[in-house]
């Protein structure tokens, strides 16, 4: 049976595709917010995932608003990112998993998840950018992916509860996966941060902060959260937290905190990092033992 | 059932719903034709004929062309798309952000670091005055 290793939460504001590509990280401005990766690196060398579930909010590059899902889950063999009109570079291409993309299908809907499936599918900055700096030095990504869009365009969003169900249904259906996988869990967006209006530039460090506590240990505090609150204290783009959240209900072992990085500012945002362990509950160790 | 809009109590923003997003589709779609380096060559070349090649209104081309990126919101445009005009341009998002709200982009970058706009006075419009 599949095993969940964990979760890793981070920002993907896309000016970090220019930083990398012009070699930044050491940069005054952009260390403090590399410098939270090389802890991932370690605890990912260690957990060994195979495939990455990726909890992200796609901008425009595949869904526009003539077809927009709420929830869609890739089921490709191959994505491929695009020209987002950014001019930051492409990155290369990642390998799907089909086979885990339609058992996730399958699970979904019968547990009544009315999710969009998608055999083609472009990735945009919300998904190219973690995997870049989660896996950082070019060549094969060392990890198939399975993305799963979330709407956090065009209102009504997806609420913050159905988000995380949403996520415990993604982890319920890994875990019953047939397959001597290990698997991560991505969510990526956030924190704090308004890009529009008299309001831009935004910022709420103790609202970020108490999510970045809650997401460990009470993450039902986020999923009662309204869109009004959300909106109110973590900026109109802020609402991607809720990606973080659903990675946050996949995780169903006890959860420990592995790491955590935060700095302000990174563009417009307040930029954040974190990595969850996963360990699987007492009884259901018994059982595979 | 009244659609729930509560969050327009929430001061100098602009949510994207279907008000907004009905108004802006064409424009928004312009936004995303600059995706394409050939379009936006085209739209650098002569940017009031490529805005004619789409149905938008004259308010949101005047609005694109003057680079008031708080009336293409208001127009209906979503700051994702919009985004892509100021790519265009070779703006970046901090300088695409900081001009939507009256300050210069030294003082907009400058309160950036100094850690953003604070909640304080930006809770509700109630509270703003």
């Amino acid at each position: 049976m599949a095993t969940i290793t964990g979760a890793i939460m981070s920002s993907h504001v896309p000016s970090i595709g220019g930083a990398i590509a012009k070699g930044l990280q050491q940069d005054p401005y952009w260390k403090p917010f590399f410098d939270g990766f090389p802890p991932a690196h370690a605890w990912l060398a260690k957990a060994k995932p195979d495939v990455a579930v990726v909890f992200y909010n796609d901008h425009g590059l595949n869904f526009f608003l003539d077809k927009l899902p709420t929830f869609a889950v890739g089921a490709a063999p191959e994505y491929r990112n695009a020209d987002e009109g950014w001019g930051i570079p492409t990155v290369r291409p990642f390998n799907g998993d089909p086979a885990l993309s339609w058992h996730l299908i399958d699970s979904l809907v019968a547990d009544e998840f009315d999710i969009t499936m998608c055999q083609e599918m472009l990735v945009d900055h919300a998904l190219t950018l973690p995997m870049a700096l989660l896996w950082p030095g070019g060549g094969e990504w060392p990890v198939r992916i399975v993305p799963i869009a979330m709407n956090h365009v065009q209102y009504p969003l997806p609420s913050p509860r159905r988000s995380y169900h949403l996520g415990q249904a993604v982890g319920r259906a890994i875990e019953a996966w047939d397959e001597d996988a290990r698997v991560v869990v991505l969510g990526t967006g956030g924190l704090s941060h308004q890009l529009d209006g008299p309001r831009a530039g935004f910022i709420n460090k103790a609202f970020d902060l108490m999510c970045m506590d809650a997401i460990v240990d009470d993450p039902g505090r986020l999923a009662r959260l309204s869109m009004l609150e959300l909106v109110r204290e973590a900026g109109a783009q802020g609402t991607e937290l809720m990606t973080w959240v659903a990675a946050r209900g996949a995780l169903t072992g006890s959860v420990s905190k592995i790491h955590s990085n935060y700095h302000i500012p990174i563009s417009n945002t307040a930029a954040a990092l974190m990595v969850l362990e996963n360990r699987a509950p007492p009884a259901a160790r018994v059982l595979a033992a | 059932m009244a659609l729930d809009k509560s969050y327009k109590d929430v001061p100098g923003t602009t949510i994207f719903d279907a008000e907004q997003s009905r108004k802006g589709y064409h424009l928004n779609q312009f936004c995303m034709s600059l995706m394409k380096s050939e379009n936006r060559a085209r739209f650098k070349a002569g940017e009031r004929a490529y805005l004619d090649e789409w149905p938008m209104t004259e308010d949101q081309k005047q609005a694109v062309l003057a680079r008031d990126l708080n009336r293409c919101i208001g127009l209906g445009g979503n700051i994702y798309f919009l985004a892509k005009i100021g790519a265009t341009d070779g703006k970046s998002f901090q300088q695409m952000a900081g001009s939507m709200t009256g300050m210069t982009e030294e003082e907009y970058r400058d309160m950036m670091i100094r850690g953003g706009r604070s909640i304080e006075g930006n809770r509700s419009i109630g509270e703003k005055k």
